[in-house]
């Protein structure tokens, strides 16, 4: 089996400090780590290797210093891992990400299966896997949350929608999407690491994707959507009335409260 | 049938599930009606599925100028393939300024698909969206697991939006509206790749729908007392709901989880017990009408946030709250 796992770098979200007043963003003291879904991807890519054989491939799309995901990646049991960075990927929303996602995957040949997160902790989408999936023509099941079987022509999950969850039998080659649920990531070993530290990244850029012409798909200039604005949520107000009294007391304005608002009696 | 279309200004995606509309379908309606009217063309609605002749009706009761029906017992399920094949020809043909589908599951599987067959820009999980003065779609967004929001417009058509459910509006049904339903051919294909083996009622608290939520906090010692949160909640005909640090120990289920990686909610009355108020909880709860906080932390920004709060102990109003309302009952008995 031939698996590619799709992985973005992402910044530690639970560091980068939000100055609600000011309406800033500090990202200095936080670290750059694998986007925490990718990881249950990654996860999911190795348990399947290691039950039929194959390989593993990692391929990130971002600035040089995704290579530091990659390693983790490495280390964390991908066996290969492609870099896709290039100044002119710069600025891409998810159709360009996809873009460049689908023709480095298209330059790789054959593969089965390719597994992404649910979504990332920062550009917090969900739309890379699914669109990579019709830019590449195969079909994906999202949301996954369990994986019953995998043969060399498909594959059986889970997946959990509004009213229903639904056992769908995907042909394979297939994308899914998968959700934290499916699995623990498992940690790497420090020699997994010091091995990882030593391991070749392959580094594509523009001119290696073998697309003609077809600049005006990467970066921002493939991208139909442009951020005008970005901004922290004014906090909205609300009267914020104190009810103060003995626990009895405020107990019985908590019930006028319910009363007067017509949800008691 | 591209003459009669070409006032289509605003589309959206009508998404049933079991032959039910989703209730995200109605709050798209309302939104659409507002920027259909204000660029002065029509707002219509597609629907896949199978047996859905009342259904489409419902749409126009809703405020849909038009209904582009897809009736076929190949769509009766949701398949990701067939939807967008069928959509995408719609929107071709029909050629929508502005295309509109619920952010739900359903919705954000199926939407990137369409946009990236149409190459076009989707913006995801929309909280509010406006026209500017050319008539552009502007788009608001959280990211950053909800601490920012962004502005964002999209230069290509359709302008597509993937819109978080129970943030808009519901349009006000209307069974004296009319408009016209279109029953559009259905070009079945055979096999697209993925075939539902089994489908399995996730018979879950529907915490979304709640008119009434009583919510847990860090401040609840242990698991054992969300016994009190379930009793208040049935007294008064609500559901329990829980901020997430909860869900992580594993307290209670994912399905109670009320914030941005959770549901987001709008009742008539949000209790919170011993809950902070960190932006990712607000996010989910900030909709609501009444919102009553209790914590013992005179500066918890829960309690900027609420409407009613109590500085207190949750362990001494929450017992004298059930007691409190059981009186009330039994007296009405
Ligand atoms: C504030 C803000 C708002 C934005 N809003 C939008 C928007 O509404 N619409 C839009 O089109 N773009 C938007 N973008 C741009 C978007 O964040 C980028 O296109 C980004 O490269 C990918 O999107 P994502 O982070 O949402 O990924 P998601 O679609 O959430 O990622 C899903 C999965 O795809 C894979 N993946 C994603 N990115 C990569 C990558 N670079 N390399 C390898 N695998 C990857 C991973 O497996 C990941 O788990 C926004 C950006 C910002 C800063
Ligand atoms: C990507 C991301 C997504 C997230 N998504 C969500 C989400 O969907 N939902 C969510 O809730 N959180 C979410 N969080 C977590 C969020 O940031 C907060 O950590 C969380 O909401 C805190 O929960 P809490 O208010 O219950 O706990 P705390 O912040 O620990 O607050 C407990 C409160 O209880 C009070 N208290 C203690 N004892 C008592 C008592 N006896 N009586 C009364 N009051 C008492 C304390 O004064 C305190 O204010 C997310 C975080 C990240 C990074």
């Amino acid at each position: 089996m031939n698996i590619l796992v799709l992985i973005k770098q992402v910044p530690e979200i639970e560091k980068v400090r939000f100055d609600y007043e000011k309406g800033r963003l500090d990202r200095s003291s936080a670290g750059a780590i694998i986007n925490p879904f990718d990881l249950n991807a990654l996860e999911a890519a190795v348990q399947i290797k290691e039950k039929t054989g194959g390989s593993v491939t990692a391929i990130s799309m971002g600035p040089m210093q995704a290579v530091d995901a990659l390693r983790d990646a490495l280390a964390r049991g991908a066996d290969k891992a492609i870099l896709l960075s290039d100044e002119r990927f710069a600025g891409a929303d998810t159709l360009a990400t996809a873009y460049t996602l689908a023709s480095a995957i298209r330059k790789l040949g054959a593969f089965d299966l390719i597994i992404c997160g649910e979504k990332t902790i920062d550009g917090d989408t969900g739309q890379v896997g699914p669109e990579v999936a019709e830019l590449l023509g195969i079909p994906h099941v999202a949301y996954v949350e369990e994986i019953r079987q995998i043969c060399s022509d498909k594959i059986v999950v889970g997946a959990r929608m509004e009213r229903n969850k639904y056992i769908i039998e995907l042909r394979l080659p297939g994308l899914i999407t998968v959700t934290k649920d499916l699995n623990n990531p498992r940690l790497p070993t420090l020699r997994d690491k010091l091995r990882a530290m030593r391991a070749e990244i392959t580094v594509w850029s523009y001119k290696d994707l073998n697309e003609e012409d077809a600049l005006q798909y990467f970066g921002l200039n493939g991208s139909p959507t442009r951020v005008i604005r970005v901004y922290t949520p004014a906090a909205e107000k609300r009267k914020s009335q104190v009810l103060s009294g003995t626990a009895p007391e405020v107990a019985q304005k908590i019930v006028q409260i319910l009363r007067e608002s017509g949800v008691l009696g | 049938m591209s003459d009669e279309c070409s006032f289509c200004g605003v589309l959206i995606f009508a998404e049933q599930e079991d032959g039910e509309i989703h209730k995200v379908t109605y709050e798209l309606l309302g939104k659409g009606r507002v920027l259909a009217d204000r660029l002065g063309k029509n707002l219509c609605a597609v629907l896949l599925g199978y047996g859905l002749d009342d259904e489409a009706r419902e749409l126009i009761y809703y405020g849909a100028d038009k209904v582009f029906l897809f009736d076929h017992p190949s769509l009766k399920d949701f398949d990701i393939v067939r939807y967008k094949q069928n959509i995408v020809r719609l929107v071709n043909e029909v050629k929508p300024d502005i295309f509109l589908i619920g952010a739900t599951r359903i919705g954000r599987s199926l939407a990137p698909r369409i946009a990236a067959s149409l190459k076009t820009g989707l913006t995801a999980d929309c909280v509010d969206l406006d026209l500017d003065n050319e008539g552009n779609l502007v788009q608001i967004r959280p990211a950053f697991s909800g601490n920012i929001m962004a502005q964002i417009k999209t230069r290509t058509k359709p302008q597509m939006a993937t819109v978080r459910y129970k943030v808009m509006k519901m349009s006000i049904r209307d069974p004296a509206r009319r408009g016209g339903v279109v029953e559009m051919k259905v070009e079945p294909v055979k096999n697209t790749g993925m075939k539902i083996l089994e489908k399995e009622k996730a018979d879950e608290v529907n915490i979304s729908e709640a008119e009434i939520i009583v919510a847990a906090g860090r401040g609840v010692k242990s698991p054992e007392d969300l016994r009190l949160f379930k009793e208040l909640a049935d007294l008064l005909g609500g559901v329990v709901g829980s901020s997430r640090p909860l869900v992580d120990a594993g307290w209670i289920g994912k399905e109670h989880q009320v914030g941005f990686s959770g549901n987001t909610v709008k009742p008539r009355v949000y209790m919170a017990f011993g809950i902070s108020g960190s932006p990712q909880h607000l996010f989910g709860m900030r909709y609501s009408d009444i919102i009553i906080a209790v914590n013992k932390d005179p500066t918890a920004p829960m309690l900027n946030f609420s409407d009613y709060y109590v500085i207190g102990d949750l362990y001494e109003i929450l017992p004298q709250l059930i007691h409190e309302i059981r009186k009330v009952r039994c007296v009405e008995k």
